[in-house]
C-alpha cells in the first residue's frame, strides 16, 4: 500500500533553499520512493487550499489522473499497431503533478505544458479525441497533421503548445503574462519545464526577465529524475532545483509531485500570489519518470529495481485512491463508476479518431504566413501542373511547353 | 557615398535613422498594441538613439528596457504577439540576433504553421559594415533567416523605405526581421511622403533605370551600385540598371526576372559573405527561369568569406567596393 497518501505537507517557513535534503546519497534524487518530502512553504491542515475543494472536485482530480493514464495506455496499443506514426511520450507516474497543478488555474489563465503534461491539457479542456487524432496524424487533428503528440494549443481554452527545444516556452510565457500585466487583466500564466530544461539559456533568460518585470507567472520544474537518459546529478551541481529561485530573486516552493493535493496546494499558493501582484514563483515538484524518454527508450541507464519500487510504493493514483477511501469515504462502486466513465470516453474517442482521414498533401502548402496564405508547389512535383503555370514558368522560358509537361 | 539626396527642399528631409523613429512613433500613436522592447532603449534611447524620446513620450510600460537576453526578449515578444500585441524588439546590434536563432527559427517561424498562433512582431537592429565595427558590430546575418520558412526579412536602403517598410512590418501579421544599415543611419536623408504611407513588403524598386547591365542588390551596396553606375555611364557609356530588392524574404521574383529580360546581363551584389549568401539563391532562380534570356553568366560581387576585420585597410579589402562593381560590370558588358 502506498504510505505517502496520508502524509501531510511539511510546515516550512516559505523561504527558498530551506527544504531538507531528501533521499540518500547526494540528496538530489530520492533513492527510495518511500522517502517523503518535507515541503517548506506549503500550508498544512485546514490552511491548505485543497481543504476548500468540494468532494466532487476532489473526485474530479481522480478522474483527470485516471483519464490521463488510460488514454496513454490506449495510445500504447495504437502505437504497437503502428497507428501512432511518430514517437509516444508517457507521463506514467507523473499524473498527479500535471493534474494537480493545472487544477489550480482559473479558466481564463494560460498554461504551457511539457511533453509529460497530458493531464494538464485535459484539465484545461483538451479532449481525448484531439489527443488521439494528433498522435495518429489525422487531417482533422488540432494541428491538421503538422505537429506530433501533445504539441498543440488553444489560447481560448488556455493552453499554448510547446515546441521541442526545451526552455523556450519560459520566455514565451513571460510575453503572455507581460500582456496580462500591460492590459491589467486578472490572469496568470503557468509554464512547465523539466529538470533538464533548467540548464538551458532560454529558461534562464525567460525566468530572469519575468522576475525583473514581476510578471504573474508560475514556473514549475518537474524533477522526475531524468532528462532522457541523463540523471540530475549530471544536470546540475545545485543541491536542489528550488534553490535556483534564490538566484532569480523569486519565491521558491517545493512539493511532493506524486501527492495530487500537495501539488494543488503549492500551485494554488503560487497562482494566488501571482494574481495578487506578487510576481514569479518557481516550484519544484518531486516526481519520478517510470517510462523512458519515449516509448522506444529501454531505460537501460536506470538502476535495477528503481522503477519497480516507485511503481509499488509511490504511484500517484494508488496514493490518491487511499485518500479517497480514507478521507472522502469513496466506495468501491463510486470509484468503479469513475473508471468506467473513463474507459467509455477513451473507447468512444478512439472509435471516432480512427474514422478520420489523413491530411490532404496539398494542405502542406497552406498557412506558413498570413500573407501570402499559401505557398506554391515546386514545378517538379507531379500532379501540380496548374501551379507550375503560375509559378516556375516565367515568361520567356522558351523551350518549356505545357503539353510536353503534362504528358511527361 | 554618391546618391545622397541633394534636393532643393531640404527642410522636409530626415535621416534614415529618423525615418525609422518616425515610423515607430506613428505606429505607436496609431495602435496601442504596438510597444518596444530592448536593451538600453528606454531612457537612454538605444545604442544608436533610434528610440530616443520614445520612453518620455509613451512611458516605460511601452518602451521597455530589458535584461541582456536576446532569447528572453524575442520569446517574450512571441508570447505577447500571440495575445494580440505588436511588439517591436531591438537587437542592440544585429550580430546578437544569433543568440535568438533557436527561438526565431524553431518557435517564431513555425508558430502559425504548426499551431495557428499569430506571431506578429518586428525584430529590428543596426546591421552592416563600412563602419570599422569589427567582427561583432558589422555583420549581415540575413541569409540564415531567409532560409527559414515563416520569417520575412526586409533591409531598406533609403530613408523613405526605412519608414514605409517599418510601418508595413509592424502591421504585418507575421514576424518581420528588419535590418537597418548603420552606415546609412545618418548619411542618407530622404523626404518623407505626406500621410500614412506604407511601402509594401515583397516589392523591389528600380533605383536607376538602365539598358545594358543589371545590378541586383540591397541595403548599403545600393549606393555603391549607383556610384558605379554613374562612373560606368561617364567612362564607358554603359547604361546600368540598379534594382534595390528592399525585401529579401519573400524575394520579388517578378522584378528580378524583369530586369534580366531587359538587360540580359546581371550582377548580383551584396555586402554579406559569399558562400551561402543570397546572391547564390538569386543566381539559381535566374538560371532556372531566365536561362535563355542571359547573354552572360550571372556574376556575384560580395564580401570575401572572412570574419569582418577592424582595421580600415582590412575591412575595405574584405567588403565590396565601388571599384569591384565597376570591374565586374565591365566584364559582363564585354562577355
Amino acid at each position: 500500500m502506498p504510505t505517502g497518501g496520508k502524509r501531510k505537507a511539511g510546515t516550512g517557513n516559505g523561504e527558498p533553499g530551506t527544504a531538507g535534503r531528501r533521499g540518500s546519497g547526494n540528496g538530489k534524487r530520492a533513492e527510495s520512493p518511500g522517502s517523503r518530502f518535507p515541503v517548506p512553504g506549503s500550508p498544512s491542515g485546514s490552511d491548505r487550499a485543497s481543504a476548500r475543494l468540494t468532494r466532487d472536485q476532489k473526485l474530479d482530480l481522480y478522474y483527470w489522473m485516471r483519464l490521463t493514464r488510460s488514454l496513454e495506455e490506449r495510445l500504447v496499443a495504437l502505437y504497437r499497431q503502428t497507428k501512432v506514426v511518430g514517437g509516444l511520450f508517457r507521463s506514467l507516474g507523473q499524473e498527479a503533478d500535471a493534474v494537480g497543478s493545472a487544477y489550480a488555474l482559473e479558466r481564463r489563465d494560460i498554461l504551457s505544458p511539457l511533453i509529460r503534461n497530458l493531464g494538464s491539457m485535459l484539465v484545461k479542456g483538451a479532449t481525448p479525441l484531439e489527443i488521439l487524432r494528433q498522435y495518429m496524424a489525422k487531417g482533422d487533428s488540432p494541428t491538421r497533421g503538422r505537429e506530433l503528440n501533445i504539441h498543440f494549443g488553444d489560447t481560448d481554452r488556455g493552453f499554448i503548445g510547446q515546441i521541442s527545444p526545451l526552455g523556450d516556452m519560459v520566455p514565451v510565457m513571460a510575453g503572455v503574462t507581460m500582456t496580462f500585466k500591460m492590459r491589467r487583466q486578472d490572469r496568470v500564466g503557468l509554464v512547465y519545464v523539466g529538470d533538464g530544461a533548467t540548464s538551458t539559456g532560454a529558461f534562464h533568460e525567460g525566468i530572469n526577465f519575468a522576475a525583473v518585470q514581476r510578471l504573474p507567472l508560475v514556473v514549475i520544474v518537474e524533477n522526475n529524475g531524468y532528462a532522457y537518459s541523463t540523471p540530475i546529478e549530471k544536470q546540475t551541481a545545485a543541491r536542489q532545483f528550488v534553490d535556483k529561485a534564490i538566484g532569480y530573486g523569486v519565491d521558491g516552493l517545493q512539493a511532493d509531485g506524486n501527492d495530487v493535493l500537495a501539488v494543488y496546494d503549492v500551485t494554488k499558493q503560487a497562482v494566488d500570489r501571482a494574481r495578487a501582484g506578487g510576481g514569479v514563483t518557481l516550484i519544484e515538484l518531486m516526481t519520478y519518470r517510470r517510462k523512458g524518454h519515449a516509448e522506444h527508450d529501454n531505460q537501460s541507464y536506470v538502476p535495477p529495481g528503481e522503477i519497480d519500487r516507485w511503481a509499488a510504493e509511490n504511484d500517484p493514483i494508488d496514493r490518491y485512491l487511499a485518500v479517497m477511501r480514507d478521507e472522502l469515504g469513496a466506495s468501491d462502486e463510486e470509484i468503479a463508476a469513475l473508471d468506467a466513465r473513463v474507459a467509455r470516453e477513451v473507447d468512444a474517442a478512439t472509435d471516432e479518431a480512427e474514422k478520420s482521414a489523413p491530411p490532404e498533401a496539398l494542405d502542406a502548402l497552406v498557412g506558413i504566413y498570413a500573407d501570402p496564405a499559401r505557398e506554391r508547389p515546386l514545378w517538379f512535383r507531379e500532379g501540380t501542373d496548374r501551379a507550375v503555370d503560375v509559378n516556375e514558368r516565367a515568361e520567356g522560358w522558351g523551350t518549356w511547353q505545357a503539353s510536353r509537361s503534362a504528358s511527361a | 557615398m554618391a546618391g545622397l539626396s541633394v534636393g532643393e527642399c531640404l527642410m522636409a528631409e530626415i535621416t534614415y535613422l529618423e525615418a525609422v523613429r518616425e515610423a515607430l512613433v506613428e505606429e505607436m500613436e496609431r495602435d496601442e498594441n504596438v510597444f518596444c522592447m530592448g536593451e538600453d532603449i528606454g531612457a537612454y534611447g538605444g545604442a544608436f538613439k533610434v528610440t530616443d524620446g520614445l520612453a518620455a513620450r509613451f512611458g516605460e510600460a511601452r518602451v521597455i528596457d530589458t535584461p541582456i537576453s536576446e532569447i528572453g526578449i524575442v520569446g517574450a515578444a512571441a508570447g505577447a504577439g500571440h495575445m494580440g500585441m505588436r511588439p517591436v524588439v531591438e537587437m542592440q546590434f544585429i550580430d546578437f540576433i544569433a543568440n535568438a536563432y533557436d527561438i526565431l527559427t524553431n518557435y517564431v517561424a513555425t508558430a502559425r504553421y504548426r499551431a495557428f498562433l499569430p506571431c506578429p512582431m518586428v525584430v529590428r537592429g543596426p546591421s552592416g559594415g563600412y563602419v570599422r565595427g569589427g567582427p561583432f558590430h558589422s555583420q549581415n546575418p540575413e541569409a540564415g533567416f531567409i532560409h527559414t520558412p515563416g520569417l520575412k526579412v526586409v533591409y531598406p536602403a533609403t530613408a523613405e523605405d526605412a519608414k514605409g517598410l517599418m510601418k508595413a512590418a509592424i502591421r504585418d501579421d507575421d514576424c518581420v526581421l528588419f535590418f537597418e544599415h548603420k552606415y546609412l543611419y545618418r548619411r542618407i536623408k530622404g523626404e518623407m511622403p505626406a500621410g500614412d504611407t506604407i511601402v509594401p513588403i515583397g516589392k523591389a524598386r528600380i533605383a536607376r533605370e538602365g539598358r545594358d547591365v543589371s545590378i541586383i542588390t540591397y541595403a548599403a551596396t545600393v549606393w555603391k551600385a549607383l556610384e558605379a553606375a554613374e562612373q560606368l555611364q561617364t567612362e564607358d557609356n554603359l547604361s546600368v540598371e540598379v534594382v534595390d530588392l528592399r525585401t529579401l524574404a519573400p524575394l520579388d521574383d517578378d522584378a528580378i526576372f524583369a530586369t534580366v529580360r531587359k538587360t540580359n546581363r546581371v550582377l548580383v551584389l551584396h555586402e554579406d559573405t559569399r558562400t551561402g549568401g543570397i546572391a547564390g539563391e538569386i543566381t539559381a532562380r535566374i538560371n532556372e527561369s531566365c536561362f535563355e534570356w542571359l547573354d552572360a553568366p550571372v556574376l556575384r560581387v560580395t564580401a570575401h568569406d572572412i570574419p569582418l576585420p577592424y582595421a580600415p585597410s582590412l575591412e575595405d579589402f574584405v567588403l565590396p567596393q565601388t571599384s569591384d562593381i565597376v570591374r565586374a560590370v565591365r566584364r559582363l558588358a564585354a562577355y
